[in-house]
């Protein structure tokens, strides 16, 4: 059976790991090379790096990342933040990278997702959505970090990239991220029900039941979390040991 | 010993490169990776190992835009009958056509065309993520247990014509050819590189295979 998906998010500026509470008073807590390794061996079923490096300058600390990660870390390995074109898709796969995840560019030049998916394969391409409640069983998304909004409803976007060959979507609640409050199941599975391709649970998570709703509530293929896994609250083994004993496949 | 693993801009190739030469570090005899598209040293080769991500299509035509490369390949692998092993679309290539996007030849190596998964509506397409593999036994698969988990990324997979040059299956929920195998040709499905631990034994396997 395929199993659910157990991945842990490194929010990574200028080389460095941090997260952010509602996208903003960022932490820093690490080296992100030696945090993958520990993941990677702790039984994480891929890992996730955001570079959320504001400056173009300070963006090449992040190809060295990418690059000691890949000759470290046998999982795959996502990497998003800031990618705008063709170019810096085939960059990041050069320096060890699976999936590119690919957020504010893709909004604004929806061509990009087929032309991304059809010179590297759908299942390259991840498409981030940051979706904010909008109303009853309606979200819009939000752009550049979550800092912009825009009128473009969530669940008809995601349908839209599917379409276009996205081979996975990264659906972030930006009504739950950095709360600890549980994943928005609701928007998870309106999306979810809605599309073929896998839905990538993020933004809330905050204790084991949390992912156990994700799966069974938001039908999510694999869920994704940064803060409770960087401090220490909970390991992999930990969430993994807690969903098989909730019958959901897992890989052990 | 020569290992090549050919270098026709495959999206994994890096991927696959770090990982042959992590396990390759450990072997007592350990082979000279080299990464080429160069028809010469593919000539030269012991081992040969092909990746391959995206469309099955597109990776024919890369691999057809590089003057020789085929050609060299072929009398390397079907003439020479040296040890070969495709990744994911690298082992799709090997079938004899494929029907994603429209009808495309493959090389014909392995009896058989790639077609698309069929699954109930409440399967996600891609198979995307780790599932369970089990094998007929053989030295490939030496020292992985039943039901091992690997790492799968596709829409399309490779139906054999024979059951014999099947030896490893998936299910989602139908069974899915994992691993197939004829004389010296072999190919995953799964991508060895991104299975961690288990995945560096497929390659050990690979690497200690000398196929008779």
């Amino acid at each position: 059976m395929l199993k659910k998906r157990i991945i842990p998010c490194l929010d990574v500026d200028r080389g460095r790991v941090v997260k952010g509470v509602n996208f903003v008073d960022l932490i820093d807590a690490g080296d992100p090379v030696e945090q993958a390794k520990i993941y990677n061996s702790e039984g994480a079923d891929e890992l996730c790096f955001l570079d959320i490096t504001a400056s173009s300058d300070d963006r090449e600390t992040l190809f060295e990342v990418v690059k000691k990660t890949a000759e470290n870390c046998f999982i795959p390995l996502t990497v998003g933040g800031g990618v705008r074109t063709i170019d810096d898709i085939s960059r990041l796969l050069h320096h060890g990278a699976d999936k590119v995840s690919i957020n504010t560019a893709a909004v604004e030049n929806i061509d990009l997702v087929a032309k991304a998916a059809k010179k590297y394969g759908s299942s390259t391409i991840v498409i981030a959505v940051d979706a904010k409640k909008n109303g009853d069983k309606s979200w819009n998304i939000f752009t550049h970090g979550g800092r912009k909004p825009t009128d473009i409803d969530a669940l008809e976007y995601c349908i839209e990239v599917a379409n276009l060959g996205a081979g996975e979507i990264l659906l972030t609640s930006m009504d739950r991220d950095g709360t600890k409050i549980g994943f928005d199941n609701e928007l998870l599975s309106t999306v979810s029900s809605s599309i073929d391709i896998p839905v990538i649970a993020s933004g809330g998570v905050g204790n084991l039941e949390h992912f156990v709703e994700g799966v069974l509530k938001g039908g999510a293929s694999a869920l994704l979390a940064a803060s409770i896994f960087h401090f220490g609250e909970y390991s992999i083994k930990d969430v993994k040991t807690y969903l098989a004993e909730q019958n959901i496949a897992v890989r052990i | 010993m020569k290992l090549v693993i050919i270098n026709y801009g495959s999206g994994n190739l890096h991927s696959v490169h770090k990982a042959f030469e992590a396990v390759n570090n450990n072997l007592e005899n350990p082979y000279e990776i080299i990464v080429t598209n160069t028809p010469s040293e593919i000539l030269n080769a012991d081992k040969l190992v092909l990746p391959g991500v995206g469309a099955f299509q597109d990776c024919k035509n890369a691999i057809h835009k590089i003057d020789g490369l085929f050609e060299s390949l072929e009398e390397v692998v079907i003439g020479e009958k040296k040890a070969f092993m495709g990744i994911c679309v690298g082992m799709q290539l090997l079938a004899e056509k494929s029907l994603e996007f429209g009808e495309c030849e493959g090389f014909g190596w392995i009896p058989g065309e790639v077609i698309k998964i069929e699954a109930p509506a409440d399967y996600k397409i891609p198979h995307m993520g780790w599932n369970e593999v089990t094998f007929r036994n053989h030295e490939l698969l030496n020292n992985i247990s039943q039901n091992t988990d690997f790492y799968f990324v596709h829409s399309y997979y490779f139906r054999t014509q024979k059951n014999e040059n099947c030896i490893a299956t998936t299910k989602y929920p139908n069974p899915i050819t994992a691993a197939v195998l004829k004389e010296n040709i072999y190919g995953t499905q799964f991508h060895p590189e991104k299975s961690h631990n288990n995945g560096k034994q497929i390659i050990t396997n690979f690497l200690e295979w000398e196929p008779s």
